[in-house]
């Protein structure tokens, strides 16, 4: 028999004869009328991000003067250049000298402040990782109150790969220190831009 | 890597005061004076572990212990305000502890369905049946691709499959990507903290590990120095690398996905970065439905640090454009214990290691006493169903104060397991000599009142007069750490006998 066949085998020798029934999981709605940007925005925060006040300025105009700080620059929104490009046969280990990149979020999350980023918001799995800081674009429209409605979302059951992304990399291994940039992007700035389709 | 040098982007951003949120500290910790860091148990081939001494060391580093004890406090108390700050907190317990259960009742099931969609998404799928056969799995893999170097994020699975010595002895370099366990592979050391690895080290520690492995300063100790050196020196073994490997925090059945949670993002680097992805996976990870899974994020992170969620939680489903992704589910004892009643339900832990921070023992002795892969409440449950004899003394590690069960996020009773496992180990005489002595000793004691009466009053009198190294030695484990109460004047006994005796049918 084969090692599948062996454990298959224990499990349904071994699995206990109870009646475990599968329970409904309920929403756990906010209150109707809950503010979903300002709870987004007081979550995200939270766990580390930054939302720039623009002022009276336009979002993009704002990030695009951020970009033209730094040296190298990779963007997938097209409203915003960068003079690194992307395509889909970019190896991924090449995106490291990137020090800002630009990407729009599939939808965000009230509840924790995550942004979900999936391998089409990304194109390129690493530009989430590598570059030395991350700007998100995000459709305030597009904010689900919890992590019970987000994962109704269809990107789960289409894509290969998404990350709720809440915050930069961070780690507090030291003593319980806590230090932005632990491996993955240094910082993560949020401007809410309304989507074409949002 | 031109465009990262030079520029001001590529540094931190000064300092805006201390940092707190997801894992890091709400109270500042900061080590005084330097001290050498105790090491963990002694293994001793198949030799019980020696909890207990090991703990002697470790309290015995008071910095060390009172950093460790604090440290671990301070994320249980994180862990209760986002617990008070969800109403429905408890429901979302009862329900992860009903999915769970309802998966492993159906474990055959979900493991076969999970199966047949990963395969249509794309995934290779293996199966391992103990550590070994995991370990061969992941090297033909290696091997067939040509790989030196695997970048690997933490995971406990691999821990107990002993994959980093296995993989040395092939010779393909492994480097860890989560800070915690890079530090831990540096100083040649196990984990003592499923979810924070160095969490028994101070920052001294780790600036002696760095300064003889990366060659850092070693009289730098600041901890943002510290990271960011082992950043730059990780990250270009990162993108070398030719082959990615994490482990999984769960799995769903339904969509053929597994989810890893890091707060480093080191997951995603080592999934995406490489040609070749791996995941090691046990099989008590599967549950069910995509509808199960936000039940789980809410309480992982919460539980575990005291954050609403890890700053990355990553979903892989297939393999990326031009990649390709294997997953080995790895049985690995696991199907074995499914079938034990009374301790079936230790897997559905979720390895959060609230059960740890929570535990005085854990606390006060750190992980590596434990002298096992999983340490703490948990461990004294899981690790004797690896091997009773070595894990033997583990049960007796514990108050039985039941303050592990109650911040369960899944709901098992581990306190009520720990009690189980001493019955268990008596019942299959593992019990160590002394305490075999002493409990046939004390059987016999309580089963004789008037022996027993006279042995207390004996005892207690001879507290009062007994010169202290009589009482705090070796032979009285519970003068160990603390002061023995002071004895009663007279036992209850003697009282009653004087008081109530001659005054019957009069009002108290």
């Amino acid at each position: 028999m084969s090692s599948r066949e062996d454990i298959l085998a224990r499990v349904r020798a071994h699995k206990p004869a109870l009646a475990r029934p599968l329970p409904q999981v309920p929403f756990f709605d906010p209150p109707p009328g809950t503010d979903l940007p300002a709870t987004f925005r007081e979550s995200f925060v939270r766990m580390g991000g930054t939302l720039p006040d623009c002022g009276q300025d336009d979002p993009l105009d704002v990030v695009r003067r951020i970009m033209s700080t730094a040296p190298v620059t990779c963007s997938r929104v097209p409203e915003i250049r960068g003079n690194r490009s992307l395509s889909d046969d970019t190896p991924p280990a090449s995106l490291a000298d990137i020090d800002i990149g630009v990407v729009r979020a599939s939808f965000g999350v009230a509840e924790t402040g995550s942004v979900c980023l999936t391998e089409e918001d990304l194109l390129v799995n690493t530009l989430g990782y590598l570059p030395q800081h991350l700007i998100v674009l995000l459709d305030p429209a597009r904010i689900v109150s919890n992590l019970h409605r987000a994962y109704q979302r269809p990107e789960w059951r289409s894509m290969h790969y998404a990350v709720l992304q809440s915050g930069p990399s961070a780690t507090a291994d030291i003593e319980g220190v806590l230090v932005h940039g632990a491996q993955g992007v240094r910082s993560l700035r949020l401007f809410f831009v309304p989507g074409h389709d949002g | 890597m031109s465009g990262a040098q030079g520029s001001d982007l590529n540094r931190n951003p000064p300092h805006p005061g201390r940092l707190d949120h997801a894992e890091g500290a709400s109270i500042p910790l900061h080590s005084r004076v330097r001290e050498a860091q105790p090491r963990g148990a002694v293994i001793n081939g198949d030799q019980p572990i020696d909890q207990a001494g090991a703990a002697e060391r470790f309290i015995a580093a008071p910095e060390h212990e009172r950093m460790h004890d604090a440290r671990l406090w301070d994320l249980r108390q994180k862990r209760d305000r986002q617990m008070h700050g969800i109403a429905e907190w408890e429901d979302l317990r009862r329900l992860a502890s009903e999915i769970k259960e309802h998966a492993l009742t159906h474990l055959d099931h979900y493991l076969e369905q999970f199966e047949t969609n990963a395969r249509a998404n794309g995934i290779h799928v293996h199966w391992a049946q103990d550590a070994d056969e995991h370990n061969a799995i992941i090297l033909s893999l290696l091997r067939d691709h040509g790989v030196k170097r695997l970048i690997k994020s933490k995971s406990m699975l691999t821990e107990e499959c002993g994959f980093r010595d296995f993989m040395a002895e092939s010779g393909v370099e492994v480097v860890e990507t989560d800070l915690g366990e890079r530090i831990q592979q540096l100083d040649d050391e196990a984990p003592s903290h499923v979810v924070v690895p160095a969490v028994h080290k101070l920052r001294s520690d780790v600036a002696e590990v760095f300064a003889r492995t990366l060659g850092t300063d070693p009289d730098d100790d600041d901890v943002h120095y510290l990271t960011e050196q082992q950043r730059e020196k990780t990250r270009p073994l990162i993108l070398d690398a030719q082959a990615g490997l994490t482990g999984a925090n769960f799995v769903v059945a339904e969509t053929g996905t597994f989810v890893v949670c890091t707060n480093e993002g080191n997951a995603d680097l080592s999934a995406n970065t490489p040609p070749l992805q791996i995941a090691s996976i046990g099989i008590e990870k599967v549950i069910p439905r995509l509808e199960d899974l936000p039940v789980f994020v809410r309480l992982l992170s919460r539980s575990a640090l005291g954050s609403p969620i890890t700053q990355y939680t990553s979903h892989f489903r297939g393999p990326r454009r031009g990649g390709e992704l294997h997953v080995v589910l790895v049985d690995n004892g696991r199907s074995e214990r499914l079938g034990m009643e009374q301790f079936w339900t230790s897997l559905k832990c979720i390895r959060c290691g609230a059960c740890m921070n929570t535990c005085p023992v854990f606390r006060r002795s750190g992980g590596l006493s434990y002298g096992a892969t999983y340490a703490g409440p948990i461990g004294l449950i899981i690790d004797p169903t690896f091997n009773r004899h070595r894990y033997s003394s583990l049960p007796f590690s514990s108050t039985l104060n039941g303050s592990c069960t109650n911040v369960c996020p899944v709901r098992i009773n581990i306190h009520e397991q720990i009690a189980g496992w001493r019955r268990v180990l008596a019942e299959t005489h593992e019990l160590p000599l002394m305490k075999k002595v002493i409990m046939r000793e004390a059987g016999h004691l309580l089963s004789h009142p008037a022996l027993y009466r006279t042995a207390i009053a004996t005892a207690d009198s001879a507290l009062k007069h007994l010169p202290r190294f009589m009482v705090y030695n070796r032979l009285n484990t519970w003068g160990h750490g603390r002061e023995v109460p002071a004895p009663p004047r007279e036992t209850f006994h003697q009282w009653y006998a004087a008081n109530r005796a001659t005054k019957k049918g009069k009002p108290a």
